[in-house]
């Protein structure tokens, strides 16, 4: 009705100024700019839509620059050309592409504005056509429109950086120069996660950071020691600092259920698995690798389990854990996955496959990275029901040569163990008997610092018994195996090296009948606890290898775990909540002394926080050792005053608490004897207090019975 | 030390108690049928037939002639110590679980266990100097708790009254009026269920012993934290030597979650502590179950152990014990 109003308003004014409304363009009629004459537009929605949608619009455009130039008969072509590069990143506009023309020479001027349907097309489109080579004449520069402006600002004469004074950040180390030499451990008990320093001399822990509810499924120290990471349902977090922990990076990934940092701990990788929609399809796995200090995706891998999963069984939801095994000692350069007949290894200087391709290997099961160099030992089994033998073979990375190959012949399974110094590597091998029926277990030993990597084959004096456990020393020459079929295995030391001939492996000892499923060795060497987990409740052996004698025999009672510190003087045992009772963690000294107990209830986690490599020079660790005397008197000082001071202070703290009680005693003595009357009151008057009437007489009766004279007849 | 066994039960064990002189000791099970032990050797005096429900606890007079027994039978019976006839029988709506006679014994406390809609209860009964005159009359009845009241024991001079329970807390009511005089401090105090309690020869402090592994030490007066006891077990009983400084906690795996892999798991042991410095001294083994009941001879020199295996084990301390130093 208002409309009518005004329209009828309107006509009759133009009828009076004789303007004829039909010829009148209404879309040219300007108005002053914050000005509307009180008439309300009535395409006011209309023109905010526009704005919007104006508004958004240059983040969706791009800038490409150095396209061909070409003159109007070729612009369809180009275009064509274009729209099929630009069309695979994101939908492209309704003529959303803009070629610009030089009006004077009728020919392109060299870009073309791209007019995606939203902004994350256009970025996505920047990012990735960036640098797209269309001939070598010509090769895209791709901008984002908005950026446009921040070109257009970059000064024309060149200012010098501002140099920005270093602020030191924190001393993420901090902790290796604890002056009494300690080692810090993580636990997890109940909802509390505790940073705690082993203060073996004082047989206590001390405190150094706690938080309740800190991560919602574990935590885990990074391979140097420099980070804390916890794991949240959003994703990871890494901590660290000096004094305390505080929040260094986060890595978002939803769902993140395991992570793996690489040995050098420049990247973190994050898993996680997805339940599919429909049940029958595979999980869905995203795995993504950060740059730990930028927190930034490296690279993301997307797949089903199945791609996943080959090869290694166990891990979580079929995916064997880790399934980016990281190579080349600790400078993070590659890193490989297992995949069907083929072994991808990638690098990470761009993330991408070496020579952009898998390494084929037919029928590929298993592989491992020698721990300090880029080699891959790797292994097939046996194919064509054993026409083609199973192989284990050293390949190097990144020349894919293969340095070294063994065919081995009716083999039912095979596990690869590298030394922690990448010298030797041993190949567990089990093979079938004649019978197929059976299998006994041989050992393959490669030398692979010598020349041709020579193989020695090693089997045990009883070839049929069952191989319970295998480990080398660390960075030592020696190994333990336990094996036996009987409920008390034997356990055999052997050493690379024997005594007139470095060339060839020698058996040390086998001491017989122990309580031991599992090996320990001191990362320093020379010690190793041979423990009896599981079925053996606890069973634990300190043994000194170099003098092939037995240190200690103890017992953590349902031990679940069993960790040395990374300096090889203390070892923790601890019983985690698997089990209901006995929660809760042992510190042991080297030798096998119990030098503390903690119990907690609910324990999940016990880690000792891993040190980085000695910073110190061969040479000046040589000295240390040499002059061991001179260097370990201060410290045996130390210890003296600790034991004097721990003394003392004990010695106090008893007389405190001597006293204290005698106070109370005293007291209780006054009101007793205060209330005295009272009570013999309450018990009808009747002495009431122990000591008076409490006494043990002896009261001897004499019973008179009868009496009877008899007179004896005289002689 | 050797124990003497006692096999008299054939159900577990729920209470132990030593008359005055120490030369009597009164077992409770969950068989209906409390006993009576000499003390010295073990033997057995007699038992008290009448119940129909498992005995939960007991208490004699201080002249040895009157026993007064609590059961699952919603009663608590007087009997004469010596024939073994019974006296009087108080009726309850609910399981009768605590009972204790005050200085005097002419009062007792008496606590009724949450049943059905019924909630728990603090009964104060008198008892009449002759049997025939006893009436089943409370001269108080105190409610409040939450859950199972354990223990109710009276302080000094019968004027409080001391309770603990399910709900972890210690309080001491006025027993004239009723009033909630005290209540222990959530935070020291337990965090779960109190089992047992155990107060000093003289009433001055007490001993609760409670399921998340810990024994405390209170002032009976003014209800302060004195002392924490802490073990590895939930503990199930409680008791203090009345000659040295030793406190005795005993108890052991629950029952529902004993292991079955290795009877060490369950740790079944009733261990020593110095009562001043809270420190472990030793341990005694041999029940195969949780030990439920406690008690000290009143000279100091035997102790003996009630367990769910059914046993009371009796042991006389050797010499050594009255040496020890730590």
């Amino acid at each position: 009705m208002a409309d009518v109003l005004i329209m009828n308003e309107t006509e009759a004014t133009a009828a009076r100024l004789g303007i004829d409304l039909s010829e009148v363009d209404y879309d040219s009629i300007r108005l002053p700019p914050g000005e509307d004459f009180g008439i309300i537009s009535d395409d006011e929605e209309v023109y905010q839509d526009e704005q919007l949608e104006l508004d958004s619009s240059f983040g969706n455009i791009v800038i490409v620059d150095n396209i061909p130039v070409v003159p109007r008969e070729k612009f369809e072509k180009l275009e064509v050309v274009i729209r099929k590069i630009f069309c695979q990143v994101g939908v492209i506009k309704e003529d959303g592409i803009v070629m610009p023309v030089d009006p004077e020479t009728q020919k392109t001027v060299g870009y073309c504005f791209i007019e995606y349907s939203t902004p994350q097309e256009a970025e996505v489109a920047a990012e990735k056509t960036n640098g797209y080579k269309l001939d070598k004449a010509h090769v895209f520069v791709v901008n984002l429109f908005t950026e446009f402006e921040k070109f257009m600002r970059v000064p024309n004469e060149w200012a010098p950086p501002e140099n920005k004074p270093y602020t030191p950040g924190e001393n993420l180390q901090k902790w290796l120069t604890d002056e009494k030499a300690r080692d810090q451990f993580v636990i997890r008990a109940g909802t509390d996660t505790e940073v705690l320093w082993n203060d073996a001399r004082q047989a206590k822990t001390e405190l150094v950071f706690k938080h309740t509810y800190w991560t919602e499924s574990f935590v885990q120290w990074s391979p140097l020691g420099t980070y804390l990471a916890t794991v949240h349902r959003q994703g990871a977090v890494v901590w660290g600092g000096a004094a305390t922990f505080n929040r260094l990076m986060r890595y978002a990934h939803p769902q993140v259920k395991l992570i793996d940092f690489s040995p050098g701990e420049k990247y973190l990788v994050t898993y996680s698995s997805h339940e599919p929609s429909n049940p029958r399809d595979a999980y869905m796995v995203v795995i993504n690798i950060f740059d730990v200090r930028t927190g930034k995706v490296r690279r993301d891998f997307k797949g089903s389990a199945d791609e996943f999963a080959i090869g290694g069984t166990g891990g979580v939801a079929g995916v064997s854990w880790p399934v980016f095994r990281w190579g080349g000692g600790n400078e993070d350069k590659y890193f490989a996955k297992l995949g069907k007949n083929m072994i991808s290894v990638y690098e990470t200087e761009t993330f991408s496959l070496i020579d952009k391709k898998s390494l084929k290997v037919e029928n590929v099961v298993d592989f491992c990275w020698s721990p300090t160099d880029p080699i891959i030992a790797l292994f097939v089994p046996e194919l064509g029901g054993g026409n083609q033998p199973a192989r284990v073979s050293l390949v190097q990375i990144p020349n894919k040569e293969e340095l070294r190959q063994k065919n081995l012949f009716s083999v039912s399974d095979c596990k690869m163990y590298w030394q922690s110094n990448g010298e030797y590597l041993a190949v567990k091998v089990d093979r079938y008997t004649k019978t197929k029926k059976s299998t006994y277990t041989g050992f393959e030993l490669f030398r692979i610092k010598e020349r041709d990597i020579p193989i020695e084959v090693l089997e045990l004096d009883n070839k049929n018994d069952k191989i319970i456990a295998f480990a080398w020393e660390p960075k030592g020459h020696r190994f333990a195996v336990i094996h036996g079929d009987n409920p008390r295995p034997d356990v055999s030391f052997y050493s690379m090296r024997t005594a007139n001939n470095t060339g060839r492996v020698s058996k040390l000892t086998t001491v017989k009948g122990k309580q031991a499923n599992a090996l320990f060795w001191s990362p320093a060497g020379r010690f190793i606890v041979l423990a009896g987990l599981k079925g053996f409740n606890g069973q634990l052996e300190f043994y000194n290898v170099d003098e092939l004698e037995s240190m200690a025999t103890a017992e953590h009672f349902m031990a679940t775990d069993v960790e040395w510190d990374p300096t090889g003087r203390y070892v923790a045992t601890s019983v985690t909540s698997v089990h209901e009772m006995e929660n809760g963690f042992n510190i042991w000294s080297f030798n096998g002394k119990l030098l503390y107990r903690i119990l907690k209830d609910h324990f999940f986690q016990f880690l000792w926080r891993p040190r980085p490599p000695s910073f110190l020079t061969p040479e000046k660790e040589e000295e240390i050792s040499k002059n061991l005397k001179k260097y370990s008197k201060k410290y045996e000082l130390e210890d003296q005053d600790v034991s004097m001071l721990l003394s003392e202070q004990e010695r106090e703290k008893r007389r405190m608490l001597k006293e204290e009680w005698d106070k109370w005693i005293s007291d209780w003595k006054r009101s007793h004897e205060e209330e005295k009357l009272e009570r013999q009151k309450l018990r009808d008057g009747e002495a009431s207090d122990e000591e008076e009437e409490y006494q043990a007489r002896e009261i001897e009766v004499e019973e008179l019975l009868d009496v009877s004279e008899e007179v004896l007849s005289e002689f | 030390m050797r124990p003497i066994l006692m096999k008299g039960h054939e159900r577990p064990l729920t209470f132990l108690k030593y008359n005055r002189d120490g030369d009597l000791l009164f077992s409770c099970a969950k068989d209906h049928t409390p006993t009576v032990w000499f003390a010295d050797n073990g033997e057995r005096l007699g038992t008290y037939r009448g119940h129909n429900g498992a005995v939960w606890s007991c208490d004699v007079s201080r002249d040895s002639t009157m026993l007064i027994t609590g059961s699952a039978d919603q009663t608590a019976k007087l009997w004469n110590v010596q024939t073994g006839t019974q006296l009087y029988t108080f009726n309850f709506d609910s399981p009768a679980r605590s009972v204790d006679l005050a200085v005097g014994d002419k009062l007792v406390v008496i606590t009724s266990d949450p049943f059905m809609d019924v909630t728990s209860a603090i009964h104060v009964k008198r008892i009449a100097s002759d049997p025939s005159n006893q009436t089943g009359e409370s001269v108080l009845i105190l409610k409040g708790p939450q859950g199972r009241i354990n223990r109710a024991v009276w302080g000094p001079l019968n004027r409080t009254i001391v309770s603990a329970g399910e709900d972890a807390v210690v309080r001491i009511w006025d027993s004239e009026t009723g009033k909630l005089l005290k209540e222990s401090d959530k935070e020291t105090g337990h965090k779960k269920t109190i089992t047992s309690l155990a107060k000093a020869a003289d009433g001055s402090h007490f001993l609760t012993g409670s399921l998340d592994k810990s024994a405390k030490l209170w002032d009976t007066r003014t209800l302060t934290l004195i002392k924490t006891y802490v073990t590895e077990r939930p503990v199930n009983a409680v008791a203090m030597s009345p000659l040295l400084d030793h406190v005795v906690l005993g108890g052991g795996q629950d029952a529902s979650a004993v292991t079955t892999t290795d009877h060490r798991a369950g740790k079944f042991e009733a261990k020593f502590y110095d009562k001043t410095l809270t420190e472990e001294i030793g341990g005694v083994k041999g029940h195969f179950g949780p030990i439920n009941a406690l008690a000290f001879n009143p000279d100091g020199k035997s102790f003996s152990s009630g367990g769910e295996d059914g046993y009371v084990r009796l042991h006389h301390f050797d010499p050594d014990y009255f040496n020890i130093k730590i």
